[in-house]
Order: structure tokens, then sequence, then C-alpha cells
């Protein structure tokens, strides 16, 4: 017989099997979304701790601040010299009468200070430098460049390097940050596993089931994939739906997601703006693709490691 | 022809199901297998579709010996024996026509093939109203017809009926009995076992009588005598 012909009997069969088996197909369905919604959650989340840590470093800068009397010209030598560095990704001049402005502009509210200002004949604030590195890791260089060049005739004119201080605390977020993403992905692992068990035992209960039937077939002289092949669609389109069920499902639940939680400005700031919406709308393909991929995978080889235990030669 | 060659079989500890069993079936015959429960009827059956293996002694189906068949050969010998029960063991999530087809289709056979057989034997069975129905909106009868449909329409060599009527009424026994005997006499070689005593009184043909898994009776145109 051509195999043809024997893959269209046993598709046909695997989803008449599942329309007439409602009720079992229903609850594996069931099981299923629940396995492929934790597995969702994993993804999310774990995207969302990596954005919060790449933003967070993102604010990462070394700042060099010049005294006010540094010249124009010693402090692009500076800015000359840091761009040259390999490690250097932007550096940012912000002049005497910049940063005056923008003082200006942040106390806008604040007469107390603006008309102590106003009584000041000169303007205090000196030129700065915001220095970007490629890599994190790469700013420990930078600040040690830079405190080197403080001995030099051009480096005479810094009169602070902010690093220091604004490492401990990045540091310490990264770390907190870090540890949470461990933990938040360690506890969704393990529900993953169970929930994946329970999938697996929901298969294994609606085969079981059947195992009259799979008796029968064996008897009539019904080969191995004859017997196995209606199963194993099923199972393929247990995880089928389960994946078009949670995706349809996800969408209600991220858009009004952070109202019902109660998620504000507060909570961006700490944990930055992951937008878990965008993310399902901008990956949509990749959730479809992870998802089904999944389901399909552990529906399929539930139900063949399910049948094998009926089958004999 | 069948050949039962000195055959034994314990099943896991306890007294020997069937014991030095010696038995020649030729084609074409119509034998029936009687004795008390527990006797080794089933088990003989079972050893012919490779259900159950002989702990000693050999089976052999024409010339070959079933326990040396590889597996393809064994589904093949399973495809040329119709085998009805008397739970009638029919597909329950498949409707009549589907439960017959399914035979053909494991078989091989093409669609084709199948979309003029299976109403064809349905009709002979007296099934063809209820094709699209499913076991369980059928009598004990009419599921003991569909399983007879189903074993015969690969056109076996040999059909095994055990207990086939140990569900039914006295005159749907009656039918199967006739159906049986009408494919014996196209040449189909049957076994038959039963506990009913009219039943084998009307085949008239060979009657094989089993007493605690040995044969004590074999009589070429028996009757039942226990």
């Amino acid at each position: 017989m051509s195999s043809w012909v024997t893959t269209k009997r046993v598709a046909r069969y695997g989803l008449i099997g599942f329309i007439r088996n409602g009720f079992v197909s229903f609850s594996a369905v069931l099981m299923m979304s629940v396995t492929l919604f934790v597995l969702t959650n994993v993804i999310i989340s774990d995207a969302a701790m990596n954005e919060t840590l790449r933003q967070l470093t993102e604010k990462v800068d070394v700042n060099v601040y010049f005294a006010t009397n540094a010249s124009e010209e010693q402090v692009m030598n500076i800015k000359k010299a840091l761009e040259a560095l390999p490690e250097v990704a932007i550096v940012t001049y912000t002049s005497r009468e910049q940063a005056l402005t923008e003082f200006r502009e942040r106390h806008k509210n604040d007469q107390l200070t603006l008309q102590a200002l106003d009584q000041l004949t000169d303007n205090p604030l000196g030129a700065s430098l915001a220095v970007q590195a490629k890599q994190t890791s790469q700013y420990e260089n930078v600040a040690k460049f830079l405190e080197a060049q403080q001995a030099s005739q051009d480096g005479s004119a810094i009169s602070k390097v902010n690093y220091h201080q604004n490492k401990t605390a990045i540091d310490r977020l990264s770390e907190i940050i870090d540890t949470s993403r461990k933990n938040g992905i360690a506890k969704e692992i393990v529900m993953a596993l169970s929930s994946l068990l329970i999938t697996f035992n929901t298969i294994r209960l609606a085969i079981y089931t059947s195992r009259d039937e799979i008796g029968v077939m064996n008897l009539v002289g019904a080969g191995r994939w004859y017997v196995r092949g209606p199963f194993v669609i099923a199972g393929v389109l247990y995880g089928v739906i389960s994946a078009i069920v949670v995706l349809v499902l996800l969408y209600p639940v991220l858009l009004f997601y952070p109202v019902l939680v109660g998620l504000d400005a507060s909570s961006e700031v700490l944990f930055g703006s992951f937008d878990s919406f965008a993310y399902y709308v901008d990956n949509f393909a990749l959730l479809f693709v992870v998802l089904t991929a999944v389901g399909m995978g552990l529906g399929a080889l539930s139900s063949y490691l399910a049948v094998r235990r009926y089958l004999r030669s | 022809m069948i050949y039962y060659d000195k055959v034994t079989k314990f099943y896991n500890g306890g007294r020997a199901a069937v014991e030095d069993i010696t038995l020649q079936i030729e084609p074409g015959e119509f034998v029936s297998i009687v004795g008390h429960s527990g006797a080794g009827k089933t088990t003989l059956l079972k050893m012919l579709f490779a259900e159950v293996f002989p702990t000693e002694g050999a089976v052999y189906f024409g010339s070959r010996e079933i326990a040396g068949l590889s597996d393809k050969e064994l589904l093949e010998l399973r495809r040329s024996i119709g085998t009805i029960f008397q739970d009638f063991r029919l597909l329950p999530t498949k409707n009549v026509y589907e439960n017959v087809a399914f035979a053909m289709e494991v078989s091989g056979r093409t669609d084709e093939d199948i979309q003029a057989d299976v109403p064809h034997v349905l009709d002979l069975v007296g099934l063809s109203e209820k094709m699209w129905n499913f076991p369980k909106e059928l009598s004990g009868g009419e599921q003991q017809r569909v399983a007879i449909a189903r074993a015969l329409v690969n056109q076996p060599d040999v059909l095994i009926a055990d207990e086939p009527t140990g569900n039914l009424d006295p005159i749907n026994t009656h039918d199967v009995v006739e159906i049986l005997k009408k494919i014996n006499d196209l040449g189909t070689t049957v076994l038959l076992t039963t506990h009913n005593k009219s039943v084998v009184d009307n085949v008239g043909r060979r009657v094989v009588t089993l007493e605690l898994g040995r044969v004590v009776r074999d009589d070429k145109q028996g009757k039942y005598i226990l």
C-alpha cells in the first residue's frame, strides 16, 4: 500500500477520533493550554527582566565635570582623547551655558534657587562631558583613563568624575534584578514541568480509555503506525488548538494586565518600562511558532509513548 | 492446513491451560471445539492468531510455524484470519461502515475496493440499513453481525469464532450459526468454540472436546457430549 494512502487514512482517523472523543479532547486541550500558558509566562517574564536590565545598564554613564575656569580648548582635548578610546561609544559635550539653561529649566518652579542664581555675577556651572561606553564592563577602563588624565595639563581642569558613586548603586540593582530573574525562572520551570506531567498523564488517560480499541486494531492486523498514527495526530491537534487558545487568550489578558494589577508610573521607574502587550504584538510570530511547536511536540510524544504500552507484536 | 504439534501452554504458574495437544485441521473444515470454562478452548484459538504462544510444541499455519514469523508476517497472518468474539470487539468510535472498512484498510485495499465491498458484505449480514450507526446504537445480534462482516470482508482462509453466540438470544444465535455454515460452504475453514449444545448439534460437523486442557474426544460427525 502506498504510504500516501496510509498517511491519508491515518490522518483522517486522527481527526475523526479527535472530534468523536469530544470530551477527552476537550480535557486534553484544557490541560495543554495551562502548560503553554505557563510557558508563555516564562518567555515574557524573562524578556521583561532582560529589558529592565538593559534599560538600567543604558543609564550607566561616566560624567566628567570641569572647573568653571576650564577653557573650551581643554575640554575639547579631553573629548577627543576620550573619543579615540576603542571602548567609548559616544561623548556628549555640555557647555557652561547649556548647563545653566538646563539648570534653570529643572528649577523653574523653585523661585528661591533661581533668585540665588540671579545674585551671582558669573555662571557657577562648569562644562561637562557624558561618556557612554560600548559595554558596561568597559566603564572601569574609561574611569581609569580619566584619572590618569587628571595629572596632565588638560586634565587638571577636571573637577570631578562621578563614575564610582553611580557604579555601586547600579551594581546592586543589577544584582537584585538578576537574582529575582533567576528565582522567577526557577519557579516557572518547576510549574512548567508539573503542568507538563499533568498534560502527559491526561493524554495517557485518554489513550487508556482506548486500550480495548487498540487491542482490536492489533487483532485485525493493523500495523504499528496504523494503530499509533491516529493517536499521534490527535495529540498534534491538541497542541495546535491549545497554542491557538493561549495566543487568543493572551490578547485581552496582556492588554488589561497593567490595569488589573494596578501598575502605574512608580512601578515603571522600578521595573523599567517593559510593555508585555507590545512584546506580545511584536513577537507574535515567534510566540506562535514556539507555542505551536511545543504543543505539537508534547502532544505527539505523549501519545506516542502512551500507545506504545498497548501495542504488541 | 492448521497443525497443532504437541502444544502445551502454561500461563504464570498454575496448571497447563492446554497440555500436549496434537490436532490437524484441513482446509474447508468446520470444527466445533467444546468444553467447560477453563478447558483451554480460547487458548487454542489465540495461538492461531498469535495472541499467545505455546510454552512447548508448535503451531503451524500452512507450512509456517507461527512462533517463527516476523512482525510483518504476523500482521499478514492476522489479516488472513477473520475473528469473531463473544464481546464483539467493535471499534466504538467508528460507525458500522468504518468498522468493516478498517479491516480492509489495514490490509492495504484500495478506496475503490472498500467502497464496493463494504456495502456488499453488510448486505450479506443484513445490516445495510444500519451502515452509519455506531456500535452502541445496535442490538447484541446486530453488533455480532457487524463483527462477522468485518471478519469476512477480506475473504479470509480461516474464520475463528470464539463463543460468538454467548451473548445472543436463540433467534440471533440461529442466524449467526446459519451465516457461519454458509461461509464454510463457500470454502472458508471455520473454528468455533461454544458452550451451546444446540449450536453444535445444529452444525453437525467435526467436534473436538477438551477437558482440563487435553483433547478427550474428536468426532468427525460429532454431537455435544460432556
